[in-house]
């Protein structure tokens, strides 16, 4: 089940043919294994990692990091101020942490105004928002394990014993 | 110039010039790599770059530093109970390939005979000559590619004094579980031989764990086990390995090393102490990821006609292309000029008949995939 997954997370689109040689399971198996981790949102979705650096006239999108303080309400604690935030589709990722402040979030925007705006009148402007800081993101070197590089070519002589 | 008669008695590769055809041609995927196509995790490389910095650039010990001996000494111990003194039954070699050579040189006097079961590595005729022994082949085509107790009975005569061993094996992938060892141990004890265990693919073991010869009773004594860092831990440029057993053997390949190699260069001992201390979850994950694409690979090749055992260790499987009709040498050179995909004849490996290929899976899964479809085109298409 697990090595399913794991296969599945290094390449999406690994066919079930070849999973189920893999993990020697029939292909049957793996279908209906992959259907249920989908059913039960263990597979949230399928996608692509891009690197958007190297994609010309991209309309290049500006992210920044935001460490925001929260009051926790009573009854619910952050639960449910996260999710007035994370709602926002400019909030790309939104996690509660441990330490000096509560949720750090990842936004994005078209440009640095589009992000400053976002925080000084949506974000900043909620009740039980205590303050924000804002980091703009300046290069991304490793994202989830994937290191955005050109793919490094195979340094190896073609042939040895 | 002249050389020596000895040398030039050597037969050159007879596959030198496929090698040539295969480097010279653009975008080939090679299925003919016999090392990882993983490069060595980064806390590796990290402890080998930091210790440049601190100026760690000179000579070792001729044996090696000490701390890497007694790392591997306990290891050995962790994992296989097995008792090696640092100070006088380990010594560190750049790569196997190095403790091969002095094993022979140390061990093996004119005339000596050496069991050599086939197909093997390159090395192991060439070191076994150069030493001034003969070597004897024992073919294993009709066993499975594997030494059993009467093929080694049957080729022992007078003279025969040490065997290699190699397991998992180049080129076929085949290994041995405990019981077989076992078995061929006490024909071993009985002929009174010398085991030259080459183990270097021992981490990559997929269906049973993994048992050193020098374990089983009775052959720790007349065992030179070899092993190294390139295969596990993605180090083969690094060129660290060892060889361990009884002092006296230690002692003459040390003799030999000190006024040839002097020491394995210290950055890459530097290197291998800290694969030893903090790479097991590397291992783990690259062994994981070779398993599936040799099942992956094992079960394609079958499925398109080129039948082949399932390999039980190292990167290997060595289908026989029998079916084909073509020689091996012919089915590489077609293969590779059709289809832009690179395997080696298994005639490489000393083996006489010209039916199998050697396939490694040492490549990333999405080439894997792509040779394959492109060896199945090329097999449609005949």
């Amino acid at each position: 089940m697990k090595g399913i997954l794991n296969i599945l997370e290094k390449d999406a689109r690994t066919t079930p043919e070849e999973i189920s040689k893999m993990v020697k399971k029939s292909t049957a198996s793996v279908k209906s294994t992959i259907k249920k981790f989908e059913k039960d949102g263990v597979i949230v979705k399928y996608k692509t990692v891009l690197n958007r650096e190297l994609i010309k006239d991209d309309n290049k999108a500006v992210r920044a990091l935001i460490e925001v303080n929260i009051a926790p309400q009573r009854g619910h604690g952050f639960d449910h101020i996260a999710e007035r935030i994370y709602r926002f589709p400019e909030v790309v990722s939104c996690y509660l942490l441990s330490g000096t402040y509560d949720l750090m979030l990842v936004v994005e925007g078209k440009d640095i105004q589009a992000v400053s705006s976002f925080v000084s009148e949506r974000l900043a402007t909620l009740d039980n928002v205590r303050g924000t800081v804002t980091h703009f993101l300046l290069k991304k070197y490793k994202e989830d394990g994937d290191i955005l590089k050109r793919a490094e070519r195979d340094k190896r002589v073609a042939i040895s014993f | 110039m002249k050389i020596s008669r000895k040398v030039d008695k050597i037969p050159p590769s007879g596959i030198r010039e496929f090698f040539e055809l295969v480097i010279g041609m653009k975008d080939v995927i090679s299925l003919g790599v016999g090392e990882p196509d993983f490069v060595t995790p980064w806390n590796i490389c990290e402890s080998a770059i930091f210790s440049i910095e601190k100026g760690f650039t000179s000579y070792t010990s001729n044996k090696g530093l000490y701390e890497l001996r007694a790392q591997i000494s306990r290891f050995l111990k962790n994992k296989h109970n097995l008792s090696y003194d640092p100070e006088q039954e380990i010594l560190i070699t750049t790569g196997v390939s190095e403790g091969l050579d002095l094993v022979m040189r140390g061990l093996l006097n004119p005339g000596d005979k050496v069991l050599i079961p086939l197909p093997s590595y390159v090395s192991y005729y060439p070191v076994t000559f150069l030493a001034g022994a003969r070597p004897v082949f024992i073919d294993t085509k009709k066993t499975g590619f594997k030494l059993t107790p009467s093929l080694v009975r049957n080729n022992i005569s007078k003279g025969v004094r040490a065997i290699i061993l190699n397991y998992p094996a180049n080129p076929t992938g085949v290994s041995y579980s405990r019981k077989e060892l076992s078995e061929l141990s006490k024909v071993f004890i009985r002929n009174n031989l010398v085991v030259i265990s080459d183990e270097i693919y021992d981490e990559l073991t997929y269906d049973f764990s993994h048992t050193p010869i020098s374990t089983l009773k009775g052959m720790k004594e007349r065992t030179v086990y070899l092993n190294g860092f390139s295969k596990a831990y993605a180090m083969t440029g690094w060129r660290v390995g060892y060889a361990c057993g009884p002092k006296e053997i230690i002692g003459a390949m040390t003799k030999i090393h000190q006024y040839t190699m002097l020491c394995t260069p210290i950055m890459g001992q530097i290197g291998a102490i800290e694969a030893l201390r903090g790479s097991s979850r590397y291992v783990a994950e690259m062994k994981q990821e070779y398993k599936r694409r040799r099942e992956f690979i094992w079960d394609r090749l079958n499925e398109m006609g080129l039948e082949c055992a399932k390999p039980e260790g190292a990167f290997y499987v060595f289908p026989s292309i029998k079916n084909t009709g073509m020689d091996c040498m012919r089915f590489a050179k077609e293969l590779l000029n059709k289809e832009k995909v690179a395997v080696v004849p298994g005639t490489a490996f000393g083996l006489r008949e010209k039916d199998h290929i050697r396939i490694s899976y040492a490549s990333n899964m999405s080439d894997l995939k792509e040779a394959a479809s492109r060896i199945e085109n090329f097999l449609k298409k005949r």
